[in-house]
């Protein structure tokens, strides 16, 4: 899996988030991260490899599934997923193939009162829509990773990215 | 090992008379020195010492002092050893406020080398990098703790030996980051590029340096020493880890 | 006084520098690519009665650690690039000294200041090298998060039983990787302290001539009476310039490493057995090699892999033994010169078929990059 924006959209932390739920689901993983010089701003990729056997090679050769967040993004990755790429549909949509699919998820989160929570948006739709995660591990360790108040509106983020996700695998 | 005329013999004797009033023990003391004429002062030792790189004592006693606070960690250094090379570590020891005692002899130049011109060199001073006088200032190494938060600081010639032991009584006792400067003659080079012989030089100490010099207790303060301030850490940060 | 930290015992993703912060005195400035080993330092050495200390620079940072260590702490630092290359004087002074550290390198892209977010394997030599005059260290490199954690324990071991500094010589991906890891329990495995004198505390010679040449060293404040320095010196620690000592003590140093190699050496193979192309490969890179072999062996080509743990002392013996079996060795590492090949080649011969893999782009290498050296076209 490869999640890539630009830094400070938070998809270190989704690759981390993801990761750990991961191994709460009793697989192995791998999580590596690609950044620039900037905190806030430039290109940002969090790669994630989960499986039941042991990984040997670190890094994704070829993705099962993209997050895209930032057009820089989309034009890196769009045409590199073997299962889909999940984009925020405010990105122009530069590139087109079978696998893509469009959320509004910076839409959403700034409907939400967040917009910081793209990210968690997106990982409830990539987790309901792809099954690599359970929905319940990603809400343990959101719940272990944040203050309670953060947490929950993290979970509450999660939760719309996840009834998004179930209706976009149902509908396709 | 040291020159005839030196004064490093001086502060060498008044440092161990120190020792023995206040009763330190040759196991509870550390001496760490650095590079030059009086660094070479841990040979004369029979405490712990540490001798190491130019420049860096300050940060190798800090080492040391918040590791084992209950030592007591003295630090002999030069000018071009305490506050040229080592001027970045001298004033972050006097922030950071660490219980040391740094006991600098200032001779105003780099004797070991040959005499060249260091930071506490007076501005038109000769010395054997500045045959045309020196187009620098000196630092006022008192002034500079004082200014970077030291707690103690005070200045005698080694025309005053027991002075000179009574201040570095004074700075042994004190918490935090305390400075003895100690000025003294270097006959072999600064005297003979700047044509005073051996005893004028003793007796002139404070207007051959630069501006002239002010001796006497110049920085006192009694601000809490990083260890202190550490402890309080370290108890705010088992309390959090005990809660969770 | 201080507290054994629990450390948590179920599966949890770990961080290859947190793994590595996890139990010890820490002295160090902040540098891209080891931020997180001070984060977490200045987070958790507090609660265990421990102390984390953010010097003026990475000069004082090492120095720090060598004061603390002689004080009996069991002390590290960690930075990257510039700041190594900052620490090389004092490495030697803890050379010279036979203190007892560890200082982790996370390796990035140079020269200078580089590519400062990108990894490297380009500071093997100056592990080795990058100080002046006779000495010797030990390097470790790590493949993995877990690794970072088991062989940081192994690196104070090293250094408390040989009384030299042992370079961690991570690289940025490692450094930054989180993989899920489980601690091992406490006692698990073995932590090795210095030896101190015997008999009661007085005047002693910390570097005494012994047959393993290593002398038994007290820590100050123990009531023992010592001195180390950086000058040359005697069994007493007090300087002297006599040729005859001179040469024992740079002996020493030598020797002290020479007679206990295989104690230090640490490598591991995979599917060498009957191996015809032989990967050499440490740190990340040991893991696209691994990958490399298996697409080898699916491509009916009898690939294995030498992953080096030890870096230094350089592991001639082990890569001398299974390289003889081999007609081909291939070494992929991160830097323009090939450092590691260059050993190797010194180590085989100049009749040897040996080929090198190089990267310096701050990309990494990865299984086709090393795959690309063979005479079979990789997919």
């Amino acid at each position: 899996m490869i999640l890539a924006g630009s830094g400070g959209q938070g998809l270190v932390l989704s690759g981390v988030i993801l990761g750990q739920a991961a191994i709460l689901d009793g697989k192995n993983v791998v999580q590596t991260v690609s950044y620039g010089i900037a905190s806030r701003g430039g290109f940002s990729q969090a790669e994630v490899i989960i499986d039941r056997d042991e990984i040997i090679y670190q890094q994704v050769e070829q993705p099962d599934i993209v997050l895209a967040l930032t057009a820089e993004a989309m034009e890196l990755y769009a045409g590199m997923a073997r299962t889909r790429v999940f984009y925020d549909s405010r990105l122009p949509a530069g590139a087109d193939g079978p696998n893509l699919a469009g959320y509004p998820f910076t839409r959403l989160a700034a409907g939400l009162g967040q917009s910081g929570a793209a990210n968690m948006i997106a990982l409830g739709v990539l987790a309901s829509a792809t099954g690599v995660v359970t929905a319940g591990s990603l809400v343990k360790v959101i719940g272990q990773r944040f203050s309670p108040p953060l947490a929950q509106s993290n979970v509450m983020a999660l939760h719309t990215g996840i009834a998004l996700g179930t209706g976009a695998a149902e509908g396709s | 090992m040291w020159c005839p005329g030196c004064g490093n013999g001086i502060v060498l004797g008044a440092l161990l008379r120190a020792f023995e009033e206040l009763g330190y023990e040759n196991g509870d003391t550390v001496v760490v020195t650095g590079i030059g004429c009086w660094g070479k002062a841990d040979d004369y030792l029979a405490t712990c010492a540490l001798h190491v790189t130019h420049g860096r004592a300050l940060a190798f006693a800090t080492g040391i002092k918040v590791y084992k606070p209950e030592l007591n960690v003295v630090v002999l250094m030069g000018d071009g050893d305490g506050v040229t090379i080592g001027g970045n570590h001298f004033i972050h020891a006097a922030r950071r406020n660490i219980d040391l005692t740094a006991v600098i002899v200032n001779n105003f130049n780099y004797g070991m080398t040959g005499g060249q011109v260091s930071a506490t060199t007076g501005a038109d001073r000769y010395t054997s990098t500045t045959p045309y006088g020196n187009p620098e200032r000196e630092f006022d190494i008192c002034a500079l703790a004082g200014a970077a938060g030291a707690n103690y600081a005070a200045r005698e010639t080694v025309f005053d030996g027991w002075q000179l032991q009574q201040r570095m009584k004074e700075g042994l006792t004190r918490k935090g980051f305390a400075l003895v400067e100690a000025v003294s003659p270097c006959p072999t080079h600064f005297g003979r590029y700047n044509q005073i012989d051996g005893p004028d030089l003793l007796r002139r100490l404070r207007e051959v340096a630069g501006d002239g010099l002010v001796c006497g207790l110049l920085i006192d303060r009694n601000a809490p020493d990083f260890n202190a301030r550490y402890r309080e850490v370290q108890a705010w940060a088992q309390k959090r880890n005990d809660r969770n | 006084m201080r507290r054994v930290r629990q450390l948590q015992r179920e599966p949890r993703l770990i961080q290859g520098n947190l793994a590595m912060a996890e139990g010890a005195l820490y002295a160090g400035y902040p540098i891209t690519l080891s931020s997180e080993i001070a984060s977490e330092c200045a987070r958790i050495l507090p609660q265990s009665g421990g102390v984390y200390l953010q010097m003026e620079d990475e000069i004082a940072s090492l120095a720090a650690v060598v004061g603390a260590s002689l004080a009996g702490a069991k002390a590290f630092t960690a930075t990257s690039g510039p700041g190594f290359s900052l620490m090389q004087e004092n490495l030697g002074m803890a050379v010279m000294g036979e203190v007892p550290c560890v200082v982790i390198d996370v390796q990035r892209s140079g020269p200078a200041t580089g590519l400062a977010t990108k990894p490297a394997q380009s500071d093997i030599m100056q592990v080795r090298w990058g100080r002046h005059g006779d000495q010797a260290v030990i390097a470790l490199s790590p493949s993995s998060a877990g690794e970072c954690f088991c062989l940081m324990v192994q690196a104070f071991n090293l250094a408390e039983r040989f009384r030299v500094p042992v370079v961690f010589a991570a690289e940025e991906i490692v450094a930054h990787m989180r993989e899920n890891f489980v601690s091992p329990a406490p006692g698990e495995i073995e932590v090795v302290d210095r030896k101190a004198p015997q008999g009661p505390p007085g005047r002693c010679e910390p570097f005494a001539r012994d047959a393993g040449a290593v002398a038994p060293v007290p820590a100050f404040g123990s009531g023992f009476v010592f001195h180390v320095s950086t000058s040359m010196h005697g069994p007493d620690g007090f300087s002297n310039n006599d040729p005859a000592v001179a040469a024992w003590k740079v002996e020493r140093l030598h020797r002290k490493l020479d007679l206990h190699r295989d104690e230090i050496v640490m490598t591991r193979e995979f599917y060498t057995d009957d191996a015809e192309v032989l990967f050499i490969a440490f740190g990340a890179v040991t893991r696209a090699a691994r990958a490399a072999a298996l697409e080898a062996r699916k491509n009916g080509v009898k690939a294995g892999l030498l992953q080096l743990i030890t870096i230094w002392p350089f592991p001639d013996r082990e890569i001398a033994a299974l390289a003889e079996k081999a007609r081909t060795v291939v070494v992929p590492e991160m830097n323009y010169a090939g450092q590691a090949a260059l050993e190797v080649r010194r180590i085989l011969g100049p009749e040897k078929d040996i080929r090198r893999v190089n990267k310096y782009n701050g990309r990494i290498i990865a299984p086709r990059d090393v795959l690309a050296a063979l005479d079979f076209p990789a997919k």
